[in-house]
């Protein structure tokens, strides 16, 4: 389906996650934050959301431990960034599709 | 988000880990860590052998249970052998078969990136979840909570369990 956001009209799936990753832009993910109650994005959440769209495009499968073993984000800092869902609400801002893991 | 009146979300997972085996405590572990991945609070409670988990002693080597476990079975994948039939109860009593079967299941999880049951706390603490040890099954084993691993936050008694798992939306479980 098509939405609206920041001004660009975008592909998303019924959760409101992109269907395309290459339509991303730095407005559209500061409107998602926005959306979903995260507010405004610092430098801080940026790193994680570049390191996420880096290994999506390596076609990684991205769980919670292995943001921790990143070495961008510990685990508490990635939980207090994305409250409410760190690994879900971060991958929605970075235009990436939802984790399908468990861990 | 909107959410319809009747499917109200579950606010709290309340778990209680009353085994010791590996594949008694793993269970416990993965759904608190994935309540806390949803923004669901998580508090485990640990008693019984459940202790297993936290005592520093027996902590990093939990074994796979290989005798009178009748869900293992010959035919599990990572085995790769051509046969369905329930392990045989005598040879889960042979030294090292338990080891070893833990050994083949700590590798599977290691693929699929289930960390092991000390960094798995300490990333359930990390994440804000709750770790708790059983003051009765405390008493019982003669543990002091110095002989627990660093990240329990509390020995409770049952009643202060209950207390900690208050409020509409908290779902209490037993494993």
């Amino acid at each position: 389906m098509k939405k609206t956001i920041a001004g660009t009209e975008i592909d998303v799936n019924e959760e409101g996650y992109l269907t395309d990753a290459s339509q991303w832009n730095e407005a559209i993910a500061a409107a998602i934050a926005t959306e979903e109650g995260i507010g405004a994005l610092t430098e801080a959440h940026m790193k994680v959301v570049r390191y996420l769209r880096e290994q999506q495009a390596k076609g990684a499968a991205l769980t919670i431990r292995s943001m921790g073993k990143s070495g961008v984000v510990t685990t508490k800092e990635l939980y207090d960034l994305f409250p409410g869902g760190p690994l879900k609400k971060s991958s929605k801002i970075a235009g990436i599709p939802k984790p399908v893991g468990c861990i | 988000m909107s959410t319809p009146d009747d499917k109200q979300p579950v606010k709290k997972m309340s778990i209680i880990v009353s085994r010791g085996s590996l594949d008694g405590i793993y269970p416990a572990l993965i759904m608190a860590n994935g309540a806390r991945m949803e923004g669901i609070e998580a508090s485990l409670f640990f008693t019984f052998f459940g202790l297993n988990a936290l005592a520093n002693k027996t902590l990093d080597h939990l074994k796979v249970s290989t005798v009178g476990n009748a869900a293992l079975n010959m035919a599990m994948p990572m085995l790769g052998l051509p046969i369905t039939m329930p392990f045989p109860t005598v040879m889960g009593a042979i030294p090292g078969v338990s080891a070893f079967a833990t050994h083949l299941m700590n590798k599977e999880m290691e693929k699929l990136d289930i960390p092991p049951v000390r960094e798995f706390l300490e990333l359930i603490s990390d994440s804000g979840g709750k770790i708790f040890a059983c003051k009765l099954a405390m008493d019982m084993f003669k543990l002091k909570k110095e002989d627990l691993m660093d990240r329990v936050d509390d020995v409770l008694t049952v009643g202060q369990f209950y207390e900690e798992s208050a409020g509409a939306g908290t779902h209490i479980l037993f494993t």
